[in-house]
């Protein structure tokens, strides 16, 4: 087991890397290639030579290629400066960038905002699992009644309907329409009641589409496994079909289920961004699409980086659960 | 028991008419058709047999003939399962110690599993779980019906390692089953059936997945703890070889039916039916290089939703024409009486078979 | 200002879905009632109420959380750097500068009227000479007066475009045309007050000296760029996240993109200051991802105004049109939207083909898709918007595109086209911004009407953030062949100068960032803007504004689509509101007051 931990770890560390490699190499040679200017879109209507040069030095755009990767390599551990014109501005590290947008560095902000787009994750995955889980093994077991049909009608419903409908439809029946829920976010050290009444419909919306797919996925997946010559063994030694579904089927179908939960949990920003968006949530999700609309790549780079972590953390995640819960995979 | 006969087992008449059999096991005209949108399945097809305790019956036939979901009749088991959602129709009677199954109430059916009659199957890595330790399993096996601690469950798991074999048992006890040989798999298998004690034990194919010498062990094995719990026991195979010596009775299926059947010595030596000489002839002998099957069955198992009409064995038998007017595809064989307690379903008279057997197949035996 | 920006999230959630819309508008306002024209029970006004007008002046009580609500923050709050005009409006709660824009409704609005300054500018030496006083008690937020050196810091500030990008560069470019000066963060003198064109005798008085004179000097002074920034206060290219304050309200916290807070300057005082009423004693800033839920807490009431003023969505509209009339009002933005021929794209050369494309031009249908007479605004029928001094408005219509051509004339269009050699019609693409929906419904229309013609039209959509290298660079736009560019334009302050001049003068064509895309090289243009730099008079003024205009309508470089209207929202807590020219046809935020301090 701890030979397995550590080789996951090692591979973590070169996955690092290289993504940070691929994204340096998207952000800052793909538009070069491409003829775009940089330091144009950071600048206003009528611009100015002297402010086009000022961008440019400071993100250090005449540089060659090596030594701005290097610059973006060493900011991350050791921070790093942008000067120019007299201006001086301390990026500290670990220094994902500075946006002369806002002229913020990037990392705080994130960080601010990352525990927003965590929380509606974690609070998403919640909602989803229990009710994705719920509906998808009661169809399972009574497969072909109204109750499956209906229940992956609406789950096709759920996989189909976009983001933005199901959020603002429910903004419009409990916020705006019922005044059941303000729907308007409040941070948790504020009011806990504020922050539960600001995050559930965004829980719920964005719940809704996952817990659709995970409903499909067990039910396809629980079928498949009650089919398991396991399974009549477990009913073969006299067991009741509760026992048989909790304690063997539902472990099985588990294994699956974490390894999406994982990868969902990672890439969750697409969900988040229209969540985020809709429900005027001051996440990541949302910073990352004001940034693009912007033109704020700092931003951009950051929140892209931040998500590989994500994604990584969550495999790893995945795949050390993986191992306690499938003993056979600990050989691997 | 006064009307068992002498070879003790048990291949009582077709149609019992008593309400409560006498016999430890008694399947009557048993039915299990799955229905699917082709058409409805009918893999097991009005099927009769007895057996004591302590006998063994052996259940022959290729797969697909109906023998696996006979025995999955028995346990309880025919649930929807491989042939799509809808459920299976089973009918006929299965009475075990006096109860009849189908009609009993299903929870009732599930105090028995596992515990009066128990199975082992025929892939073990597939038939365990492979989350839980063998031991894990064994023990839940046991406290399904008992009610212990898991301490003493877990002792009794390991004695019953030991019983079958299996080398320091309490240290295997909490190993996966993929750490476990095919072997050892198995007999951890048979330990979990039998850690209860069942007075009935069905194994399904239990060798199929074994290579020869661990066969032989896994079989003396089966016969050992038969002949200290005296347990009845069915033993399903495609193999004739695997029942060979094990079997008191033998039973020979397919399509759904019984062919032949009888004590296991009459079958063997005297059989008489046209598919049982082929399975003899395709039974694998040491003594005898595998492609010289000299009476192999050719062609492939019938449809299940569409039986070829008259003898189903028909269209693979090289004797189809020998009786006239054609009625081997007209007209279905009954079961008849060939000898004592033997019965085989076939249009040939019993001299043509007779001669047949002894003339052109036992020689190249 | 700039190309208006409206935000892209608002096109996202626009496109979400029309059947929510439905259900906004029913379920939104079950209970509203219906406000019609002439106020209601919940205290609207009524429609138009305060366009052009001041609704409930009387009404507004000190005190009270004035609560705005925005889909967009500020390109930046310092006030060198800012360029939205909704920042400009404002940045007048917490900056002050010589001069300002009147707080008076519509046209009046636009004037300009005496803030640090005891009074307008002395003119002198032919126009080239402005002298101003410092009114007593005028304070930064620490209590310290403001003096002429700080007034005169922040002006040079604009020279550090290195480092303050983004604001109008007016200022730069006639006190130093040559760009002599380095800037205040370059500067080797010990005070960093090294601009020679501006002078400061004594703490109290100023004395800027042109090269030469330009006649709306005073307009740029009263820029937000114009004004003082105090040194020791000055954290360059980060003063935007806390500019320091020298109006009635100061910033007490800011995080970009989600909220800001003003809270009152209690060093402020009310008789140092003619302009500002200061009636809240708060100001907060909520921003918003989702168009759609903004208007519908703006309906709600939750909050009170829409901070970029660019218009409701069109689901938020209906709402509000339908049940809360009382609370809206339909100003002149300001803006014309456009579509301009570049010269260096063939046959766009040749000014029959361009006057091909106008009267080939079905102008209802371009309006309707702009979103038709009350949303979109009127057809635009020459190029000079109704707020800018010279205007004719729709009385001057040269094509007739609000008369007889309004749904296009193709006889005409094809007469022109055969004077331009090209009796069968041509091939041109339409160079339009993929982030405004409205934009693209309108190079539809325009291709499906001068499909009748025989002019066919490609739509290209390019990337509407990267505008100042594709269609700002002339290379490129004849590399693509864009031979209709579609944009929109509102004045940076009210004159034909403000509005025209990038536009229409040689001298603004760029290799990059253009926006002369008519690239329109005319002497007699160039003159009239030259004629107009000297002429001090107003009336004198807004004469070659209106002979400037006309020139650029005979050249046929433009098609108008639109003299540009809003839709706004003003909650019924509102008292003291008014819109004005001086803002585009917003609100003007720094006197709006509330009924209840509650």
């Amino acid at each position: 087991m701890l030979a397995y931990l550590i080789r996951r770890l090692f591979a973590a560390a070169v996955m690092l890397v290289v993504i940070i490699l691929v994204v340096f190499g998207i952000f800052f040679l793909v538009p070069k290639w491409a003829g775009v200017d940089v330091a144009l879109s950071f600048v206003g209507k009528q611009a100015d030579p002297a402010a086009v040069e000022g961008v440019r030095q400071k993100l250090g755009l005449s540089d060659p290629v090596f030594v701005q990767a290097w610059e973006f390599f060493k900011g991350i551990f050791a921070g790093r400066t942008y000067a120019a014109g007299g201006d001086v501005t301390h990026c500290s590290a670990p220094c994902f960038g500075y946006s002369f947008r806002t002229e913020q560095s990037v990392w705080p902000v994130l960080t601010e905002r990352f525990p927003v787009t965590l929380a509606l994750a974690l609070g998403a995955a919640v909602l989803w699992l229990i009710f994705g889980l719920a509906a998808g093994v009661l169809s399972a077991l009574k497969r072909g009644t109204l109750w499956d049909r209906g229940a992956m009608v609406v789950a096709l419903a759920g996989v189909s309907l976009p983001i933005y409908f199901t959020g603002l439809l429910s903004l419009a029946i409990f916020s705006y329409g019922l005044g059941w829920i303000d729907g308007e976010f409040v941070p948790l050290e504020e009011s806990l009641t504020g922050w539960l009444g600001g995050m559930i419909l965004p829980w719920i919306t964005l719940a809704f589409l996952y817990a659709a797919m995970y409903a499909r996925i067990t039910r396809a997946t629980m079928m498949e496994i009650l089919g398991e010559d396991y399974i009549r063994t477990a009913r073969a030694k006299g067991l009741k079909e509760q026992v048989v579904i909790r304690k063997h089927a539902m472990r099985s179908t588990l294994t699956p289920l974490l390894t999406m939960l994982g990868m969902d949990l990672g890439a969750l920003m697409g969900g988040a961004i229209l969540t985020e968006t809709t429900f005027s949530l001051p996440g990541l999700g949302q910073k990352v699409l004001d940034a693009i609309q912007n033109q704020d790549l700092p931003f951009i780079l950051g929140v892209v980086l931040i998500t590989s972590l994500a994604v990584l953390i969550a495999n790893l995640v995945v795949d050390i659960l993986y191992a306690v819960i499938d003993p056979r995979v600990r050989l691997a | 028991m006064t009307d068992l006969s002498k070879s003790g087992a048990a291949v009582g008449e077709p149609t019992g008419t008593s309400p409560t059999p006498k016999a430890f096991l008694e399947v009557r005209d048993l039915k299990v058709h799955f229905p699917t949108d082709d058409g409805l399945v009918k893999s097991v097809d009005g099927l009769s047999f007895q057996l004591e305790k302590g006998k063994t019956l052996g259940i022959v036939g290729e797969s697909g003939s109906g023998k696996s979901v006979t025995s999955l009749g028995i346990m309880g088991l025919h649930t929807a399962g491989q042939y799509g959602r809808r459920k299976a129709q089973i009918s006929g009677e299965i009475w075990l110690d006096g109860t009849e199954l189908l009609s009993a109430d299903p929870d009732e059916v599930r105090k028995l599993r596992g515990r009066q009659m128990s199975m082992i199957f025929q892939d073990p890595l597939s038939a365990l779980h492979p989350y839980y330790t063998i031991g894990q399993q064994i023990v839940e096996a046991y406290r399904v019906h008992h009610d212990v601690d898991k301490k003493t469950a877990k002792r009794r798991a390991v004695e019953m390692l030991d019983r079958v074999g299996i080398p320091q048992p309490d240290k295997r006890v909490d190993s996966y089953p993929h750490e476990f040989s095919g072997g050892m798999r198995q007999r951890a298998m048979i330990a979990m059936s039998l850690v209860n004690n069942p007075e009935l034990l069905i194994a399904d194919e239990p060798t199929t997945a074994l290579d020869v010498t661990v066969q032989a062990q896994i079989l003396d094995l089966i016969r050992d703890l038969q002949t200290e719990f005296g347990s009845a026991v069915i033993i399903i195979t495609h193999d004739l070889g695997v029942v060979a010596e094990l079997a008191d009775d033998l039973l020979v299926m397919y399509g759904g039916r019984c062919v032949e059947r009888g004590p296991a010595e009459k079958v063997f030596y005297e059989p008489r039916h046209p598919y049982t000489w082929g399975l003899l002839g395709s039974m694998p002998r040491l003594d005898r290089d595998q492609q010289e099957r000299l009476i192999p069955v050719k062609g492939s198992p019938p449809s299940l939703i569409n039986l070829p009409s008259g003898c189903a064995f028909n269209p693979r038998c090289p004797y189809a024409d020998v009786p006239k007017d054609d009625v081997t595809r007209t007209v279905r064989p009954e079961l008849a009486e060939v000898g004592s307690k033997h019965w085989a379903a076939c249009h040939m008279s019993q001299e043509q078979r007779e001669r047949i057997w002894t003339e052109e197949i036992a020689p190249k035996l | 200002m700039t190309t208006q920006r409206t935000s892209g999230r608002r096109k996202q959630a626009l496109a979400a879905a029309a059947v929510v819309a439905a259900l906004l508008t029913t379920a939104a306002c079950g209970g509203g009632g219906d406000d019609s024209n002439g106020g209601s029970k919940n205290g609207a006004a009524g429609f138009d109420a305060a366009n052009n007008k001041v609704l409930q002046a009387s009404e507004a009580k000190k005190g009270g959380t004035l609560k705005f609500a925005s889909t967009q923050d500020a390109d930046s709050w310092d006030t060198t750097r800012g360029y939205y005009g909704f920042m400009w409006n404002f940045s007048r709660y917490y900056s002050r500068q010589l001069v300002t824009n009147k707080t008076e409704p519509g046209s009046a609005g636009a004037e300009v009227t005496p803030d640090l300054a005891t009074g307008l500018a002395k003119v002198s030496d032919d126009g080239k000479t402005y002298t101003y006083t410092l009114r007593d008690g005028v304070t930064w937020e620490d209590g310290k007066p403001i003096t002429s050196k700080d007034v005169k810091y922040g002006i040079e500030r604009v020279w550090a475009q290195d480092v303050l990008s983004g604001g109008p560069v007016y200022l730069k470019d006639v006190l130093d045309p040559k760009g002599e000066y380095q800037g205040p963060y370059k500067d080797k003198s010990k005070d960093k007050l090294g601009l020679k064109a501006i002078e400061t005798p004594d703490d109290k008085t100023i004395v800027f000296k042109l090269p030469k004179a330009n006649s709306d000097f005073e307009e740029m002074l009263a820029l937000t760029s114009a004004s003082p920034v105090r040194q020791d206060k000055d954290t360059k290219s980060k003063y935007g996240l806390r500019p320091f304050s020298s109006g009635p309200y100061k910033f007490e916290s800011y995080n970009p993109g989600k909220d800001l807070t003003l809270v009152r300057n209690t060093e402020w005082k009310q008789e140092s200051d003619p302009v500002r009423k200061a009636y809240p004693d708060k100001i907060t800033i909520k921003f918003f991802s989702n168009a759609n839920d903004l208007d519908a807490r703006l309906l709600a009431g939750d909050y009170d105004i829409d901070l970029a003023q660019t218009g409701m969505s069109p689901q938020g509209r209906t709402t509000a049109l339908k049940e809360h009339k009382g609370n809206l009002d339909n100003p002149v933005s300001g803006y014309i939207r456009y579509a301009s021929f570049p010269q260096n794209v063939k046959p766009f050369d040749n000014i029959h083909c361009r006057k091909a494309v106008l009267y080939g031009a079905d102008h209802v249908s371009l309006q309707t898709a702009r979103g038709g007479p009350v949303a979109g605004g009127d057809i635009g029928t020459n190029m000079l918007p109704p707020s800018v001094p010279g205007s004719e408005g729709q009385k001057y219509d040269p094509y007739e595109m609000a008369g007889a051509n309004k749904k296009g004339n193709v006889e005409k269009a094809k007469e022109e086209l055969k004077a331009c050699g090209k009796p069968n019609g041509f091939k041109t693409t339409i160079a339009v911004r993929n982030n405004k929906p409205v934009e693209v419904a309108t190079a539809e229309s325009l291709q499906a009407s001068l499909k009748k013609v025989g002019i066919d039209v490609e739509i290209d959509q390019y990337d509407g953030a990267q505008y100042a290298s594709t269609v700002g660079s002339p290379s490129n736009v004849q590399k693509k062949g864009y031979g209709i560019i579609i944009m929109g334009w509102g004045p940076d302050f009210p004159s034909v100068q403000g509005y025209g001049l990038p536009l229409w003068h040689s001298g603004y064509i760029l290799d990059s960032a253009n926006n002369n895309f008519a690239m329109i090289d005319d002497k007699k243009i160039d003159g009239l803007f030259a004629d107009y730099l000297t002429q001090l008079d107003d009336a004198g003024k807004a004469k070659i504004a209106t002979e400037i205009n006309h020139k650029v309508m005979e050249g046929a470089y433009y098609l108008p689509f639109v003299f540009e209207k809003f839709i706004n929202w003003r909650s019924s807590r509102l008292a003291n509101v008014y819109t004005t020219d001086g803002y585009s046809g917003m609100y003007d935020f720094v006197n709006l007051g509330l009924k209840s301090s509650k």
